[in-house]
């Protein structure tokens, strides 16, 4: 390009941008100007994107015109280790999916095995699942409001929400050994009972939390800040958040009342307890927040009830062709042993089928797709999580927003880059 | 055979291919040619009324002739059933319409089986890899032929040798 | 304290002198002032927002300054799955951190791949970035963390800084 095809395509664009009268060309002044949208980028390396995350912004100004996300930098082929494994050997992978809430990827997990193979679940197990489920959402949404409102500039509530969370995590360290990947669940039922401790420990915690609640709450809507960049942002209408399949908070928050647990019969022990579900008005962040919130109150509520109805009974489905023995009993009994050993190394034999199973995990559906044609292993699965499909709107959702309201879109997700990648 | 499936059959005669119920879920066979045409039905209808995207996935049956299957699997909000659309393409063909245009969610998801299987869908608006790099060159990870450890790629480390 | 076991003579007034050597003075201030990078992979990560926040506080160990950019950091924290995706990142940033610098490799996964055999995953950090210090566990609990750095700092008070360096106490 020569110097006079520079000059023209600069006039041209200041004549339709600054509609200089051609017949008076003096009259603009301005200096030779383009605009033109810029592109930045910003991760995989970026402390607020949780992760791995790399998004291209496409900006006008300050405003976002266009951004497309990249993903796939925590892609570990778990649906290609899948096929390679039994159906028991899977559970600890679905631990590392969506690493901030595992329990609940377990339960989502074995109830999908468990409709394959139609198992019922003793009631116990029921409750047992619902209540350390119910547990695993409070840590999940403590994460979200500490980190979310970290990313935006908020940081004392980080440190609260954190305090409160290591006690739970000591909880599960009771329960299972492990803080955050903790296989608790078994194809069945659970892995072990909880003891009168951890009983007495949760029922304390329940006393407790419901005031630190109300503290985190103070810490962030009477912050002037905060509440200015959540408030109206990131808003997505009710139609459009259905079509792009968002779920869980995301979607509650644009006013649709879906909760898994509640609707379609409920799951586990949900049917047998009262709780409400929340939802939100204006489809933007803040409801999103206060639709998290509100769940907090109604876990502790849940797992009240739960406490207070459990009675006692077997934590295991008896059906030994697929379950689990006891652990006392494999490490007494060679025959339990021997059991224990070819259902991990061969598998059960599951019928030949396809089956989908969703489960309200704190982000959204989390859904299990398994086809099976027999044997040990499962023929192809498909995990349907919910960060995935989320970052599908993403774009739809940040046009017109201003350049620093991109963190306030990652976080009004809550999304975690394993599950998102798989 | 489940109400739902009887009135897609009634309403695409021809495109039908057949409805199988079990474990409480549903899912519709329709040649790859109906596909649009039944998404936009189940869609629309108002008595179906399925609003809400739930998954795209895909299986590979190599040793069948139409060897992939594509599996939209939707649902409705306020009727409370889920559909699974499912439609089987050959190796040749390996091209099914896009339903991008009737479920915004399915952009990435259609983007995610194009990527780890290869299937191709028309009409999509961004069709590119997704998880994988877009220069990623061994194949489709998720087809039962290609090898679970990959072939090589996750132990080269050409850019050791570029000059900083 | 590497710099107290020195030496310490107690004079006739208030003041302590320390005798000590100008290398270990250096090392003694880099031990104790450990930026790390916040790099958080996968859910190695999440135990290392563990150990910054409340109740763990990494800060004790002078290890608590994280920094978004590689350029003021000198400890980089691998902490989680290395996708062959990920791996010329990481790569770049270990190239723009300035020297000294150090790599802990958090968790099985940074170390060796852990249960991820697959096609995306590379075996191992270590494939492509020297690595210091390896943290065993999925994930390790932040106090295993701590072992790491201090660790870590044990291996800056052998270093050598203005001498060459002999070859058995080399990283």
């Amino acid at each position: 390009m020569n110097d006079t095809e520079k000059t023209y395509r600069f006039e041209d664009q200041r004549d339709t941008i600054y509609k200089v009268n051609p017949e008076h060309p003096e009259t603009a002044t301005l200096p030779l100007q383009r605009t033109e949208e810029l592109l930045l980028n910003m991760g995989p390396q970026h402390p607020s994107t949780h992760g791995v995350l790399k998004v291209i912004l496409e900006l006008e100004g300050e405003r976002l015109v266009k951004s497309t996300p990249v993903l796939g930098f925590l892609h570990r082929g778990v649906e290609k280790l899948a096929e390679d494994g039994t159906y028991h050997q899977f559970i600890p992978h679905t631990d590392r999916l969506d690493y901030v809430c595992a329990m609940y990827n377990n339960f989502a997990y074995c109830r999908a095995v468990e409709k394959l193979m139609n198992i019922t679940v003793p009631e116990r197990a029921e409750y047992l699942r619902t209540i350390v489920a119910e547990v695993q959402r409070i840590i999940g949404h403590q994460f979200w409001l500490g980190t979310q409102a970290l990313d935006i500039g908020a940081m004392t509530v980080f440190f609260y929400t954190f305090r409160d969370r290591e006690i739970l995590l000591d909880w599960f360290d009771e329960l299972c050994g492990a803080r955050l990947t903790t296989s608790w669940y078994r194809i069945g039922g659970v892995e072990r009972d909880l003891t009168p401790s951890l009983i007495s420990k949760l029922r304390a915690f329940l006393d407790y939390f419901p005031s630190k609640i109300d503290e985190y709450q103070v810490f962030l809507e009477k912050n002037r800040i905060w509440v200015a960049r959540t408030k109206g942002v990131a808003v997505i209408s009710a139609e459009d958040a259905l079509s792009f399949g968002l779920s869980g908070p995301t979607l509650r928050g644009s006013g649709v009342d879906y909760d898994m647990r509640k609707h379609n019969g409920g799951y586990a022990a949900y049917p047998h307890c009262d709780f409400n579900v929340p939802v939100g008005k204006n489809g933007d962040t803040y409801d999103r927040y206060w639709i998290r919130v509100m769940e907090l109150y109604e876990s502790v509520k849940i797992i009240k009830q739960c406490l207070d109805q459990m009675q006692d009974g077997p934590i295991m489905a008896d059906v030994p062709s697929v379950t689990l023995p006891p652990k006392d009993r494999v490490f007494t009994n060679l025959d339990s042993m021997i059991q224990q050993f070819k259902l991990f190394s061969q598998g059960f034999d599951a019928p030949p089928g396809e089956i989908y199973c969703g489960t309200e995990a704190h982000k959204g559906e989390l859904g299990f797709y398994i086809v099976s044609t027999g044997g040990g292993k499962p023929y192809r699965m498909k995990i349907r999580s919910p960060s995935f499909i989320h970052m599908g709107a993403f774009d739809h959702m940040s046009r017109g927003y201003m350049i620093a309201d991109a963190v306030t879109i990652f976080g009004t997700y809550d999304i975690v880059m394993g599950e998102c990648d798989r | 055979m489940h109400a739902l499936a009887e009135r897609i059959k009634r309403e695409f005669p021809d495109g039908f291919v057949d409805a199988v119920e079990w474990r409480g879920d549903l899912a519709v066979t329709v040649r790859p040619s109906a596909v649009h045409a039944v998404a936009m039905f189940l869609r629309h209808d108002p008595e179906i009324d399925c609003d809400y995207m739930v998954h795209v996935s895909s299986v590979d049956w190599p040793d069948d002739e139409e060897r992939f299957e594509v599996v939209w699997e939707v649902a409705s909000i306020r009727k409370r059933h889920r559909i699974r659309l499912k439609t089987r393409v050959s190796e040749a063909e390996c091209q099914v319409d896009s339903l991008t245009d009737v479920w915004y969610g399915a952009n990435f998801m259609e983007r995610e089986v194009y990527d780890m299987m290869g299937i191709r869908f028309r009409n999509h608006p961004d069709l590119r890899r997704i998880l994988m790099p877009d220069d990623y060159t061994e194949g489709y990870p998720l087809r039962k032929d290609f090898p679970l450890q990959g072939k090589g790629w996750r132990d080269t480390f050409e850019f050791l040798n570029e000059k900083v | 304290m590497g710099l107290i076991q020195l030496g310490r003579h107690q004079k006739d007034g208030d003041i302590d002198v320390i005798t000590t050597t100008i290398e270990r003075a250096v090392n003694w201030a880099r031990k104790g002032s450990l930026w790390p990078m916040t790099f958080g992979l996968a859910c190695c990560a999440i135990e290392m927002i563990a150990a910054v926040s409340s109740r763990y506080d990494m800060d004790r160990y002078g290890a608590g300054v994280f920094r978004a950019s590689p350029r003021q950091s000198d400890l980089m924290i691998v902490a989680g799955t290395v996708c062959r995706r990920m791996a010329p990142v990481i790569r770049k940033i270990y190239d723009q951190m300035p020297e000294p610098k150090y790599v802990i490799a958090m968790g099985s996964c940074a170390t060796s791949g852990n249960i991820y055999d697959s096609y995306s995953v590379v075996q191992g950090v270590d494939r492509f970035v020297p690595v210091d210090i390896y943290v065993p566990g999925c994930p390790p609990t932040p106090e295993a963390l701590f072992d790491g750095i201090l660790k870590l700092q044990e291996r800056i008070m052998q270093k050598r800084v203005f001498t060459t360096q002999p070859e058995q106490v080399k990283a």
